[in-house]
């Protein structure tokens, strides 16, 4: 069967729409608890309902989110959030990339309207989805739409239970973005072509948390130990 | 007077954020038949998301001290067990906040 084609009736827009929704509920759901974890810790940084509702909103995006919120502090640097920003979202890029065959055939407003709401939930799914049966980017929509209605329950749900801990220090939640993050970098080992790159990154990260001001040490050890590891990884697969 | 739904510079950054985001999904998807499938710059870009998150909370485990370690310590392994982040982030609060309260 090829369903390739884009879906030109409503009908059709309509079912694949809700196909997306529904093939992300288990994701959306981790969304929400997710999404109420970042809740509390923004709560912690003073970060307001407003705030997390124009971030939810505009932006979209998780793990950067989570850095943002973590950066949350007067004076806030636009510049400094921005490249962390900027570092932490260049995934999208390839990301946007690998969904061409998705939306090939669909016109250029489409493209930028959905793009909007492409998560690596969603856009898994829809991957997944596009290689086993094809399918089109309402799927991918649906999914979006939902995961943004869970993920702004969660976030915004912590955020207001979260305002009522007075004392941080006292119950070790000011540990709960360690906990998470490192959990998170778990997630992201690939093997052993890691270790040099992430040892350097350490390295890095630890000296210029010492000697540099507010999140540099993020973007320097970053950027480090990812040098690193295109530097390996090329000249292995060169030899 | 300030108002009491944004910080100083708060919405501009998440504005900037936002565009910038927005700037990659878009871009990605119009980019898609002129980015390298190999080279250094593919594994530059692959490695980043690890390279971050280690940058990232390294120095903040450090910051919280032997007691950090241990409570990072139970978090990858509650984490590996389970690959449950809410069920990670208790273990992890609570082996701090307990060895806080005895030690």
């Amino acid at each position: 069967m090829t369903n390739a084609k884009p879906a030109n009736t409503s009908t059709q827009k309509h079912s694949s729409l809700y196909k997306g929704a529904i093939a992300n509920i288990p994701l959306a759901i981790s969304a929400i608890t997710y999404g109420g974890v970042l809740g509390v810790l923004s709560a912690q940084n003073g970060v307001t309902w407003a705030e997390m509702s124009a971030m939810n909103i505009l932006m979209f995006a998780g793990s950067a989110q989570f850095v943002m919120v973590d950066m949350w502090h007067t004076p806030l640097s636009v510049v400094a959030i921005s490249i962390t920003v900027f570092i932490i979202n260049l995934r999208y890029l390839l990301i946007g990339a690998s969904l061409q065959p998705v939306f090939s055939g669909h016109s250029l407003w489409r493209k930028a309207l959905f793009m909007h709401l492409v998560a690596d939930e969603n856009w898994a799914v829809t991957i997944a989805e596009h290689r086993k049966s094809g399918t089109d980017p309402f799927f991918l929509l649906g999914g979006g739409l939902l995961l943004l209605f869970a993920w702004s329950s969660g976030t915004l749900a912590g955020n207001l239970v979260g305002s009522f801990i007075n004392q941080p220090e006292k119950y070790a939640l000011d540990f709960a973005f360690t906990a998470v993050f490192a959990a998170l970098t778990l997630s992201l080992w690939r093997g052993k072509g890691d270790v040099a790159p992430w040892l350097v990154s350490m390295g890095l990260a630890l000296i210029c948390e010492k000697f540099l001001p507010g999140k540099w040490y993020i973007i320097i050890g970053g950027i480090g130990g990812a040098l690193v590891s295109a530097f390996f990884d090329h000249k292995r697969k060169n030899n | 007077m300030e108002n009491h739904f944004f910080i100083e510079n708060g919405l501009i950054a998440i504005l900037a954020a936002s565009i910038i985001t927005y700037m990659f999904r878009f871009g990605g998807l119009i980019l898609a038949d002129r980015l390298p499938q190999t080279g250094p710059l593919r594994y530059f870009l692959d490695a980043l998301p690890g390279t971050i998150l280690v940058s990232l909370v390294v120095p903040s485990a450090e910051n919280a001290g032997w007691q950090g370690l241990i409570g990072v310590a139970a978090c990858l392994g509650i984490y590996a067990k389970t690959k449950n982040l809410l069920l990670t982030m208790i273990t992890g609060v609570l082996t701090v906040y307990l060895i806080r309260l005895f030690c």
